[in-house]
């Protein structure tokens, strides 16, 4: 279509009903939006609120701060916290050959990256549970060592780093894409060595991405618990991540211990939320 | 700028041995135990009553939750790409909040509001419904969970791709239904099709929240991922494996179905 097959343009030619755009359905998309997304998840999230808001204070206290709950908060933050980090190098690592290098299963590659948000978790579980038992095809050769992994903390961020693995990958590869080579070679032109240019011009682009993906990651990971309930030897006070919390609390009909720790959560997962928003508004910029 | 030889080739080792670790490994697992005890064991567990039953139960949970979240993707997609109002945003990170409430959490709420001491529980109890602990809070803890993905795969297609044509069947005087229907569908299928397919693997595959609300009723409120714990968990491997084997095929098409639809979008891009 050239511009001289339309000589007015289409906004003039279609007359506006009003100035929200001119095609008819906005009552009804909203009504079934609005009445779904109620239903769905607004409802059942007011009534973990409802349900905090009828708790007595001090129990609630009691229940968010009791020592068994801030160790699983210890655990669930700080493994995710470290896969976060390591889906960051490993991450960029992936983004950068797969954007730049031309390689036999490139798109096998690309592929595999998404597995762990298509497999089930349960799934993944059991898998690396299997591999890193004492007898297990890594396990066996990391046990003579004194290394252990399967039903100990470094089993818990395995599974939350296979997990995040897709987010940065994900978040970075559309920026390595944008980024113009041009810039790299003029940095090189003008004397930059290699480490030079990457730190001043391809690490700045990019981080604002790995950061998304960073955090991404980092709230799939904290709230993870079908991959990590296998590997993590569910020990309290060791190796109990905080969803497991939840769930033992559920089962021992202590819903107001379920609720309190649930809640410390959700907020977290907010925090991110937010920062995830803050980081998108930034890399649009 | 190419990267010198020695970087390119390190640089792709250290991800072939990352993918082989962390994707490779997991997934050879999977089928070799399921194999361990041979075929003929493979195919009695997989025929064996309570799998079948938890396949049954995981079916009907997709064919329900599916296409309950694809007409609720479809319309705010619609709501969100084609009408400026106040609050889109504050609509759109509703949408994707889902996304970011832990598994767990998704099945305490629901147990919360309609469990036996829940907010609703007493009146659910004097009506003799039962939603907890039976078959519909499985489904409604996966619609809550694979709520965002068929609006949050449809909705930057539909944004792409612009009203022009929309407008353009509109003072031609086609009516709303015959825009969607002839216009707009055809133009985001693939990012329908996309959307769904995520959407399905997601719903039967869940794990987390569908325990919380499951009860763990053996043939009767088992899902898939939840039959594969059972068995794990009573020290069944082969079992567990080779159940587990059908969510990881599953997986696996899934995957394959994303790459070839992505590449039909970027062939319309």
């Amino acid at each position: 279509m050239t511009a001289a097959a339309v000589p007015a343009a289409p906004a003039a030619a279609a007359p506006r009903r009003s100035n929200r755009g001119s095609l008819p359905g906005f009552g009804l998309s909203l009504g079934v939006t609005v009445t779904y997304l109620s239903l769905i998840v607004l409802i059942p999230l007011a009534g973990l609120v409802w349900k905090t808001a009828s708790m007595d204070a001090g129990a609630l206290t009691r229940a968010v701060f009791s020592t068994r709950a801030l160790a699983a908060y210890r655990l669930s933050f700080g493994a995710a916290l470290l896969a976060g980090g390591i889906n960051v190098v490993f991450g960029l690592i992936l983004a950068w050959v797969l954007v730049r290098y031309d390689f036999p299963g490139r798109a096998l590659v690309d592929a595999a990256i998404d597995l762990p948000f298509a497999l089930p978790t349960a799934v993944a579980g059991i898998a690396l549970t299997t591999l890193y038992v004492e007898q297990g095809w890594i396990g066996r050769f990391l046990e003579p060592h004194g290394i252990k992994i399967a039903f100990a903390p470094a089993g818990i961020v395995i599974a939350m780093v296979f997990v995040g693995l897709p987010f940065v990958v994900r978040t970075v590869q559309p920026v390595l894409v944008d980024l113009d080579v041009h810039m790299e070679e003029v940095a090189a032109t003008l004397g930059a060595s290699r480490l030079h240019t990457l730190r001043r011009v391809i690490l700045p682009a990019v981080m604002p991405a790995a950061l998304t993906g960073f955090a991404l990651a980092f709230a799939r990971a904290v709230g993870e618990y079908g991959s990590v309930v296998f590997i993590s030897g569910n020990m309290p006070g060791k190796t109990e991540i905080a969803p497991l919390l939840i769930i033992t609390k559920l089962e021992q009909f202590d819903y107001p211990g379920a609720t309190a720790i649930a809640l410390v959560m959700l907020l977290a997962s907010f925090v991110a939320l937010f920062a995830i928003n803050a980081l998108q508004a930034k890399i649009r910029k | 700028m190419k990267d010198p030889r020695f970087l390119r080739w390190s640089l792709l080792a250290v991800a072939f041995l990352f993918l082989a670790l962390f994707v490779g490994l997991p997934i050879a697992a999977v089928f070799v135990e399921a194999f361990r005890k041979g075929t003929a064991a493979y195919f009695e567990a997989i025929r064996d009553p309570e799998t079948i039953a938890a396949i049954k139960l995981t079916l009907l949970t997709a064919v329900i939750s599916v296409p309950a979240n694809l007409v609720f993707g479809v319309a705010a997609a619609w709501l969100i790409a084609k009408y400026r109002f106040p609050g889109k945003k504050a609509l759109l990170t509703l949408i994707d909040l889902p996304f970011s409430v832990s598994p767990v959490i998704a099945g305490l709420i629901f147990v919360l509001l309609l469990g036996a001491r829940g907010i609703f529980g007493r009146f659910l109890d004097a009506h003799d419904i039962h939603i907890i602990f039976a078959v519909p809070g499985i489904v409604l803890a996966t619609t809550f969970i694979t709520f965002p993905f068929v609006a949050r795969e449809v909705l930057p297609i539909m944004q792409d791709l612009g009203s022009d044509e929309e407008e353009q069947a509109l003072t031609l005087g086609a009516s709303g239904w015959q825009i969607l229907f002839r216009v707009t569908l055809p133009k985001v299928r693939w990012g329908i099709l996309y959307g769904v397919i995520l959407c399905n693997a997601r719903a039967m595959g869940e794990f987390g929240a569908v325990s919380v609300v499951s009860g763990h009723i053996r043939g009767q409120t088992n899902t898939i991922p939840l039959q594969v714990e059972i068995l794990y968990n009573e020290y069944n491997l082969s079992g567990a494996f080779a159940v587990a084997s059908i969510l990881t095929v599953l997986a696996l098409l899934t995957l394959l179905g994303k790459k070839l639809i992505e590449s039909r979008i970027r062939v319309r891009a």
